[in-house]
């Protein structure tokens, strides 16, 4: 890749005290050293150029270490506060310092291990069948949906969670009809990464398998799925780490409550961002302001901790060739 | 990676050794395992489909009863007012408001986004270009929550200045005209959306950016072109389609948005003159249903908002079918 981007190696060929003319035109740093140049337009351009993109990443990193530093800076104290990994925030107003998250850490981790467990299932069946046996019409077709329901507003399927489960069926909200609609959010992520990682899967192995007479679903789990593993579970773990943040089906399905409660069916649920959103009316007290920020930096470090584990595991276990 | 932005632009693509994935015409072979196996796989996928479907089905159905008692036109109106016996509601202040907050957010992250994947690959020196990725992606990784949070306490109060400013030298001009509204502006919004989207923009096109053949761009500086002349006539031609679909990918991330917009949100009083200024209040089609959720209490006013929630269904599906449609001639381009 160097070579091919690296148009600087001729000029380190130029002996010292000799001049040296390229044939065609000029590079763009010999032109800048010389004004009558009449490419010195075109060095500028190129020195704009590489100044703007760099300022543009620059730019970029900026609210990354604002919010990051923001979170950090004004939530970590609540971190370790004695109460914050083992109580709730029962009885506990705006105005009153502290309480614990323990009950919406749960909460999250409940409900998105639960959502896990319905969505990963479809999610990597869907793929095996785009992969492995999709072809024509329906591999398409579902290709198409899967697209469509990735860019499908979170807001809207909870709507359609609250159109079939709370007027359809008439059950009430609960954090299970959040988790389902957190399952629309998270088949489409599932879909695309297992769909990448089994498309790495060289051929050989399954030509392998055939030879040998192995059947094909036989073939697809223990070869292709096997070989495939690592790779699919970082896809997992990006997908629930995706999920984990979402608030608005929460907002729309699941009730917040101060209390720990571990009954998804029935009642309110305690989530961390719903636990943000609790104090948002009153963000201009220093004690709700404190709160929202330790649970935010609670959030992320949870998010950030699938990453890791999710990036390790595919940096360690990806298909060899 | 393509997990950030859900789509993968080489679906077709053969494996890294340029030959298809085997496949089977059908999922079953007969034997008891294949058919259980591939029937499960077949059915998964149909449920994907069904699951799309449903979702049009159930919010058109429980939209146009509450859409037949609507008194006011559902797309001209600025009135929301469902409940009671004369329910009247129209989405005009909804659509003007998500959709220009959108657009500046798009008008921002594009070029910045753009730029931002040309330094990955182009312009980084090499031991940067995964770190500095990573970066980028982190701020895909951050819950959109915290945006709200972080927009409504720390970056606010420095935007403040800004549109004061603004306002101040440009408020003659209608869509700069000062309102008296100050935080949670269209402006404000867009710009806080612009952050959101930045890291969509930016994966996607550098994925089509790293893909541009070794042999343009060797070919353009062999021609004498400096590094700018080469990325103009190589590489940005050869990503168009990839760096449009990740914008449209990146507006239907904007347009959808919820939980940051809605703690932004300035919202209007009822009666409020129209304005076009883009220093005005608003919610926008999330942040209203989002704002209003304990207030589904009869079909009817549940009905109102889910008409709102199908708009943005709609409006979505648009813009991600053209994003869909550009990566699809794009493959077929280069195969």
């Amino acid at each position: 890749m160097s070579t091919a981007t690296d148009r600087r190696a001729p000029d380190d060929q130029v002996v010292p005290g000799e001049t040296f003319t390229p044939p065609g035109g000029r590079s763009g740093r010999d032109a800048l050293s010389e004004m009558s140049n009449p490419h010195r337009a075109r060095a500028v351009k190129d020195v704009v150029a590489r100044v703007v993109m760099w300022a543009a990443f620059a730019l970029a990193m900026v609210p990354l270490v604002w919010i990051l530093g923001t979170v950090v800076a004004k939530g970590f104290h609540m971190l370790t506060t004695a109460t914050w990994w083992t109580g709730n925030q029962r009885n506990i107003n705006s105005d009153d310092f502290g309480g614990g998250a323990r009950h919406a850490i749960e909460g999250t981790l409940q409900m998105v291990g639960f959502t896990a467990l319905i969505a990963v299932p479809i999610g990597i069946l869907t793929a095996v069948y785009l992969v492995e046996y999709g072809r024509g019409r329906l591999a398409k077709a579902i290709s198409f949906t899967v697209d469509i329901l990735s860019g499908v507003p979170s807001i809207v399927a909870a709507l359609f969670i609250y159109a079939v489960w709370v007027t359809a069926f008439g059950f009430s909200r609960s954090g299970f009809a959040a988790a389902l609609a957190l399952v629309l959010l998270m088949i489409p992520v599932i879909v695309r990464s297992t769909e990448e990682m089994l498309k790495l899967v060289p051929n050989e192995l399954r030509e392998a398998a055939y030879a040998l007479g192995v059947p094909k679903w036989a073939t697809v789990v223990k070869i292709v799925l096997r070989t495939a593993f690592s790779g699919i579970v970082t896809g997992v773990l990006l997908g629930i780490a995706r999920v984990m943040g979402e608030t608005a089906p929460l907002l729309i399905l699941a009730p917040y409550t101060k209390n720990f409660q571990r009954d998804l069916f029935n009642g309110n649920f305690p989530t961390l961002p719903m636990m943000i959103n609790q104090d948002r009316g009153d963000f201009a007290l220093a004690t709700a302001a404190e709160r929202m920020w330790g649970a935010a930096l609670t959030l992320i470090l949870l998010v950030l901790l699938l990453n890791v584990i999710g990036r390790v595991i595919a940096h360690f276990g990806a298909v060899k060739k | 990676m393509s997990t950030v932005t859900g789509v993968s632009a080489a679906d077709q693509t053969p494996g890294p050794d340029r030959r298809r994935p085997l496949q089977s015409d059908t999922a079953s072979t007969g034997r008891i395992g294949d058919r259980l196996f591939g029937g499960a796989a077949t059915v998964s996928g149909i449920l994907v489909i069904v699951l799309v479907t449903l979702i049009a089905i159930f919010l058109i159905v429980q939209a146009v009863p509450a859409l037949m008692d609507n008194s006011a036109n559902f797309f001209t109106s600025r009135v929301w007012a469902p409940g009671g016996e004369q329910p009247a509601f129209g989405i005009l202040e909804f659509l003007w408001t998500t959709v220009t907050a959108s657009t500046i957010a798009m008008v921002l992250s594009v070029p910045v986004g753009v730029a931002v994947a040309l330094f990955l690959t182009q312009y980084a020196p090499s031991w940067m270009r995964r770190p500095a990725a990573g970066l980028v992606d982190l701020l895909a990784a951050v819950p959109s929550i915290v945006y709200g949070l972080w927009g409504l306490i720390a970056f606010a109060p420095v935007f403040k200045p800004v549109q004061s400013f603004i306002e101040d030298k440009l408020g003659w001009f209608p869509l700069f005209a000062p309102t008296g509204i100050s935080g949670g502006t269209i402006c404000f919004i867009g710009v806080v959306l612009a952050i959101m989207v930045l890291p969509i923009v930016t994966a996607l096109s550098r994925e089509v950016f790293d893909q541009t053949p070794t042999a343009h761009k060797e070919g353009a500086l062999a021609l004498g072109a400096t590094q700018w002349e080469m990325i103009r006539t190589a590489v940005l031609p050869f990503g168009r389609p990839g760096v449009i679909s990740a914008s449209m990918l990146a507006l239907g991330r904007a347009l959808g948005e919820t939980i940051a917009v809605t703690f932004l949100v300035s919202a209007l009083a009822d009666g409020n003159p129209w304005s076009w200024s883009l220093f005005n209040g608003g919610e926008t089609f999330a942040s209203k249903i989002a704002n209003n959720a304990s207030e589904f209490s009869n079909p009817n006013k549940t009905g109102a908002y889910i008409a709102a929630g199908l708009v943005l269904f709609v409006l979505t599906f648009v813009v991600n079918s053209i994003a869909r449609v550009v990566i699809e001639r794009r493959k077929a381009f280069t195969e």
